[in-house]
């Protein structure tokens, strides 16, 4: 019902691509080397990935893996050394509102409150004032944030902050979510509450989400697939399907059980790091 | 659910009572010792005058309106090189922040007239324009420019990288992209610029009027030495100081608080 309710408000400014609900996206030998002033650094070697429309597939793995340059690539917003990704079948070039990245610390933009905030993109597709405010405030209901339109980004708490941001990516009506440890700094109260809640969205939605997190439970209990990835150079090492009913407890035996599965292949993914460097 | 968290409001620092009586002690100390110096008439009194014709002289200037009109005139200059200042280093400042080459060359060329005190670029400005009302705002406008570049350019390449990314993949780009982020982003840099361009044009108008003869701030200070009436000259500093106070905390120090407010910004 909410599905239908977001597909009603939203269809008049984003009626490019389908109306609600994710697209596929295909990632193609996707790679990236640094070249900084020690040299090269190979950040990630090259990837293959296929994204079914509307999955929530997690990207695990410690600092430093390319989990996050991958999810910039995707993004539009970095330029991948090889490869390339099709969403919906079509290559992307640079940034594009079907798909929108979300970050660790947020990034509101503290000069403005937090109803431009999330008027932000609307006011960029060229949305008319008065409907954007609506919609920006459909979407502040939409993450528990009624009444906090007039406050500025300093006077709301981590997880505030990581809501309107939602909230913000949300009222453009992107079919992928690419969200950078968007849970990574905040206490395991809120951040249990916020992963429940995304995932309500999710599953009210439809969208296609990418989720990069160094929690294992976290991946576990958000996703369709986990994909391990080992660091130095950034690769992916192992993926995992994750068939539990939802919504998971993270009490959950089994769920735990499949953690600590994944625990130890990443545990070794990083041994093999410091193996290497002992040489 | 409670309303937004009300932080404490940010950076007022509440003066106490104390704070003033000390302060008005000491003011009062210094005019005392300045009667004092005058009193043991080491200087003769044209050249040192006493606390009380300094007054005179400056509810004469007042009253008579000189004062009034001197200041209207300089703060006029001041207004109109500021302006084309601000539009100039606005523009100058996002070019050098955001074009490489323009870095590369213009930037390197902004640093060093920055070192320049703009009162330098008075002669070549009655060169270029005469005694001209065109030279004295061309000097304020010398004054200004620079800071106010560098304060946009310091800002631009200040800017947490994050802001432009997020901006760009919720669709951002362009014009809109300049003045709706890079520009609001670097807000607090270019407010300092155009405080510290305020600061110098302010101080080089005053320089520059000393040349002139129509009426102005600078040039009662030049009067005031032409007729020997060193009271009236202190005067007019006073004046100048009484301005130059005024605009830094009611303009600027204002300005200031409201962004420091709004982005949470502690002192």
């Amino acid at each position: 019902m909410f599905q239908r309710q977001l597909v009603k408000e939203k269809h008049d400014i984003e009626s490019k691509h389908e109306p609600a609900g994710g697209i596929s996206l295909q990632v193609e030998g996707v790679s990236k080397l640094y070249h900084g002033r020690a040299g090269a650094v190979q950040a990630l070697l090259p990837v293959d990935l296929d994204v079914k429309p509307g999955e929530f597939v997690c990207l695990l793995g410690p600092s430093g893996c390319g989990k996050s340059t991958l999810l910039s690539i995707i993004a539009g917003l970095e330029l991948p050394s090889s490869g390339q990704v099709r969403a919906n079948g079509k290559l992307i070039q640079g940034p594009g509102t079907d798909r929108v990245l979300l970050f660790q610390d947020a990034a509101l933009f503290p000069w403005l409150d937090v109803l431009r905030n999330v008027e932000f993109g609307l006011r960029q597709a060229g949305v008319p004032p008065k409907e954007r405010t609506e919609q920006a405030r459909h979407f502040l209901e939409l993450v528990h944030l009624h009444g906090f339109e007039k406050s500025y980004v300093h006077q709301l708490s981590g997880g505030m902050r990581q809501r309107v941001a939602i909230a913000r990516a949300l009222a453009l009506n992107p079919a992928i979510l690419l969200m950078d440890e968007p849970f990574g700094a905040l206490d395991a109260l809120t951040r249990d509450r916020l992963q429940a809640e995304l995932e309500e969205i999710w599953s009210s939605t439809r969208k296609t989400i990418l989720f990069v997190t160094h929690n294992v439970r976290e991946a576990v209990a958000l996703g369709d697939r986990v994909l391990v990835f080992a660091p130095r150079p950034g690769r992916i090492v192992r993926e995992f399907r994750i068939t539990l009913p939802r919504p998971r407890s993270l009490e959950n035996y089994q769920l735990m059980e499949q953690a600590s599965e994944i625990l130890a292949v990443l545990k070794e993914a990083m041994g093999e790091v410091k193996h290497g460097e002992s040489d | 659910m409670a309303k937004a968290i009300k932080v404490a409001a940010p950076a007022e620092r509440r003066l106490s009572v104390g704070t003033w009586v000390r302060r008005i002690v000491f003011y009062i100390a210094v005019v005392l010792f300045w009667q004092g110096i005058v009193s043991l008439h080491i200087w003769p009194e044209y050249a040192l005058p006493g606390p009380l014709e300094v007054l005179n002289a400056l509810i004469l200037g007042l009253q008579s309106g000189l004062f009034v009109l001197a200041s209207l005139v300089s703060l006029q200059r001041m207004l109109i090189g500021y302006a084309i200042s601000m539009v100039i280093g606005v523009l100058l400042g996002i070019l050098i922040g955001r074009v490489r080459v323009a870095e590369e060359t213009l930037g390197t060329l902004v640093m060093g007239l920055q070192a320049l005190p703009s009162v330098c670029w008075l002669p070549l400005a009655v060169l270029w324009f005469g005694l001209s009302e065109q030279a004295i705002i061309f000097v304020v406008v010398m004054g200004a420019l620079f800071s106010i570049t560098l304060g946009v350019v310091n800002g631009i390449k200040n800017t947490p990288p994050i802001y432009l990314n997020a901006a760009r993949t919720l669709g951002a780009r362009g014009i809109a992209l300049a003045t709706q982020v890079i520009l609001p982003a670097a807000m607090p840099a270019i407010l300092n610029g155009f405080k510290q361009g305020w600061g110098f044009a302010w101080r080089s108008l005053m320089a520059g009027e000393l040349l002139f003869a129509s009426l102005s701030l600078g040039n009662q200070l030049q009067a005031g030495r032409d007729l020997n009436d060193a009271a009236k000259v202190l005067a007019v500093m006073l004046v100048i100081i009484a301005i130059g106070v005024i605009i830094d905390s009611l303009l600027f120090a204002t300005l200031e608080r409201r962004l420091r407010e709004r982005w949470g910004l502690q002192r």
